[in-house]
């Protein structure tokens, strides 16, 4: 292997082209993972996560454009690709799964019909071998009697059931990448958990990446090896699981952490962000969270804050971070 | 416990059983006419097909078969009993036969008996193919039904036929293109064919092609002759579906279940016509039903302006000329045919949307 990362997104930036005018999602986001390992990705609703994911796999709808950066897998950047190519890359060598499972099967073919197509487009088996791969899938994610679910209809199905053959669609073709979009969101607190788990035994057994989007950092906290915040399209801060929990240093980072439900600290109340989101149609000259910032200073309303190396494994957009950089070096000096 | 249930349920088959073949059997030596007794048991195989058929679709179709026969038999007797309530019979014109002559008449036709007994005449003679002859030709209606349905028949689908994929055509053409210039296009023309009515398409094609171009002939038995008819009878129902097809090709593509097919590699063209197809012909199929019906009514209108001497031209005539057997005779058989129609699309609705539950 070489050392250049699995997936690298470089400043990446979509916009939706409406009636209203210019929806700028993502604003220039950037990361690297690496083969193998799992990258959470955390923001309010809004902040654009969904889009990136989309834009990574090119699955915009016709409105959407990526209008700036690169996404380089092993090196190559798809956003080069032809619609063909890229026919051939989703599915096998990266894949998602989405929000909501209720919605996400089609509910005119049988599971069985959907699970054989994603093995048949990317493969040359024959129709015993595909059928028997669909059938090892589904005994692979967990799924009771699967003979049956096989020739089921997706409504036939639970919620959980459903995200667990959503995720053996995604890698029956054991992609390098699985994207995970809100798993769990749309599902009650056992089987949140119970995929949660699914989703970590398969990562052990397969050694795919993961790209896991949630608004809970609570949810990833055990699960991420890095942790990406966004606000407004943008990355706030970037770091290790340990980094942004135990030393957050964007303001709406900590804001997110103070928002977690904890189980010891039963009295304590919880902190809701106060504010809404920002207007992505005219977004402000300087740090998108300003407005809502209680820390925010002069600079932070007409200058956008620059991504700082916190430490080696630590990023932060934020000029709080900065200023208080600056004091730690001067205290260091005058020390 | 699971044999239990089985048990009890052998039980209450053996049990139905019984009760049908008394039933069967008192029916067959009670009632006068064969036909009576086959229909007498095929109702009642039909009962027990939806009672106890194992899966849902063979039941929902014992049970649609039932309902359409009972459908049919209603209608039968409305038209039958209003038919007569209608002063007037069939020797009321101006020049009446002799009393005598009138009696042999009534004689034949079982016109002195009473209506109840009339009613089941017909019905058997119905069960028969026989729809009695005509009070103004003379000629046997079943004749006369057959030879011009095969002219409405030919008319009727090939207009449903190209309705349907031209309206699907164009409905996706629309809906992929939304807001272009294809799309534009092709609304204005809808719009303009669902709003102007059949009878004036009927008299202008007929006017502009047929009379002052001379493109097409009159009506024959030649195949040119059916193209106006055809463009005359199909194209209202065609912008209805592709206005449809439209909008449902619109919602569905929003759908989250496309985003997945795109997401797993599938080609754009199979996200297109398998994917997003097959679930945005669901609102479309309920539409067919009923524009069947709409072809063989509307039907009347455009085969009287271009005299085709189909099934709706001797509707209208067997009314004009008050021809009560005729009348009778032909609602019947559309009533019939509609009811077929129906229960075509609602099947076809289940093989098409699975999450349909006949319970
Ligand atoms: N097709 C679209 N047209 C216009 N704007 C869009 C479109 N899709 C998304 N957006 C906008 O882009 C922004 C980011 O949306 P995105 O779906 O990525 O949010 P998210 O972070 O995934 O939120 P959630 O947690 O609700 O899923 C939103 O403000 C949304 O309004
Ligand atoms: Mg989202």
């Amino acid at each position: 292997m070489s050392n250049v990362p699995l997936l690298q997104v470089k400043n990446l930036h979509t916009s939706f082209i409406t009636d209203a005018g210019e929806v700028k999602a993502v604003n220039g986001i950037s990361y690297n993972l690496d083969r193998g390992k799992v990258l959470g990705i955390v923001g309010e609703s809004g902040s654009g996560k969904s889009v990136s994911a989309y834009s990574v796999m090119r699955i915009l709808t016709d409105t959407g454009r990526v209008t700036q950066g690169e996404v380089l897998f092993n090196g190559e950047d798809i956003l080069k690709y032809t619609p063909q190519q890229m026919q051939s890359f989703r599915g096998s060598r990266i894949s998602m799964i989405f929000q909501d499972p209720m919605t996400c099967l089609n509910p005119v073919f049988t599971v069985g019909s959907q699970l054989r197509e994603a093995i048949r487009i990317h493969t040359d088996r024959t129709k015993e071998q595909i059928n028997a791969r669909a059938l090892e899938m589904l005994q692979l994610v967990g799924v009771n009697e699967p003979e049956k679910r096989l020739r089921q209809y997706p409504h036939e199905l639970s919620g959980g059931m459903r995200q667990r053959v959503m995720i053996a669609m995604a890698l029956a073709c054991e992609p390098d990448i699985l994207i995970a979009d809100e798993p769990t969101t749309a599902l009650d607190v056992t089987i949140q958990a119970q995929i949660l788990e699914l989703m970590q035994n398969l990562q052990k057994k397969m050694g795919m990446a993961i790209i896991m989007i949630t608004h809970d950092l609570g949810v990833i906290a055990d699960i991420c090896d890095e942790i990406i915040v966004m606000y407004a399209g943008k990355v706030c801060e970037r770091g290790t699981a340990d980094e942004i929990f135990y030393n957050p240093r964007h303001e709406y980072t900590k804001g997110l952490i103070r928002s977690i439900p904890r189980v010891t600290e039963k009295h304590e109340k919880l902190v809701p962000i106060a504010g809404s989101p920002v207007d992505l149609l005219n977004l402000p000259k300087g740090c998108a969270f300003a407005s809502r910032c209680e820390c925010a200073m002069k600079i932070c309303l007409t200058e956008q804050p620059e991504e700082t190396w916190v430490n080696d494994s630590h990023i932060a957009a934020c000029w709080n971070n900065v200023k208080r950089m600056y004091e730690e070096s001067k205290g260091g000096e005058a020390r | 416990m699971d044999n239990a249930a089985r048990s009890q349920k052998e039980k209450q088959l053996i049990a139905a059983c019984i009760i049908s073949l008394v039933i069967f059997a008192a029916g067959w030596l009670t009632l006068p006419i064969l036909s009576a007794k086959i229909l007498l048991a095929v109702v009642l195989l039909l009962i027990a097909g939806t009672l106890f058929f194992s899966n849902d679709t063979g039941r929902y179709v014992c049970k649609r078969i039932l309902l359409a026969l009972i459908t049919v038999l209603i209608i039968a007797a409305i038209t039958f009993f209003s038919m007569n309530a209608i002063p007037g019979g069939p020797f009321s014109k101006e020049k009446a036969p002799s009393a005598a002559v009138q009696a042999v008449l009534e004689e034949r036709f079982h016109l002195n008996e009473p209506l109840g007994t009339q009613f089941l005449l017909y019905l058997e003679g119905l069960m028969q193919g026989n729809f009695c002859i005509s009070t103004k030709t003379g000629r046997e209606i079943s004749t006369t039904i057959f030879e011009s349905f095969a002219i409405s028949a030919k008319l009727g689908g090939y207009a449903a036929l190209i309705a349907i994929v031209l309206g699907l055509c164009f409905g996706s053409i629309a809906a992929l293109n939304r807001a272009k210039t294809a799309d534009r296009v092709i609304i204005f023309f809808t719009t303009l064919f669902v709003a102007v009515p059949s009878f004036i398409m009927a008299t202008l094609l007929l006017l502009v092609f047929c009379l002052k171009l001379g493109w097409f002939p009159i009506f024959s038995t030649s195949n040119q002759s059916y193209v106006l008819p055809v463009i005359a009878l199909m194209l209202s129902p065609m912008s209805y579906i592709t206005r449809l097809t439209k909008t449902s090709m619109l919602d569905v593509l929003g759908q989250d279940y496309i985003r997945t097919a795109r997401a797993k590699g599938v080609k754009q063209s199979l996200v297109i016509f398998k994917h997003a197809l097959k679930n945005a012909l669901i609102p479309v199929i309920t539409y067919v039903g009923p524009m069947m019906a709409y072809i063989l009514t509307g039907s009347m209108v455009v085969e009287t302006v271009f005299t085709t001497g189909g099934l709706g031209t001797k509707f209208v005539q067997g009314i004009s000329n008050r021809d009560y057997p005729m009348i009778m005779g032909t609602t019947i058989f559309l009533a019939t045919l509609m009811v077929t129609m129906t229960l075509i699309s609602d099947l076809i609705y289940k093989v098409v949307d699975p999450r349909i539950n006949f319970d």
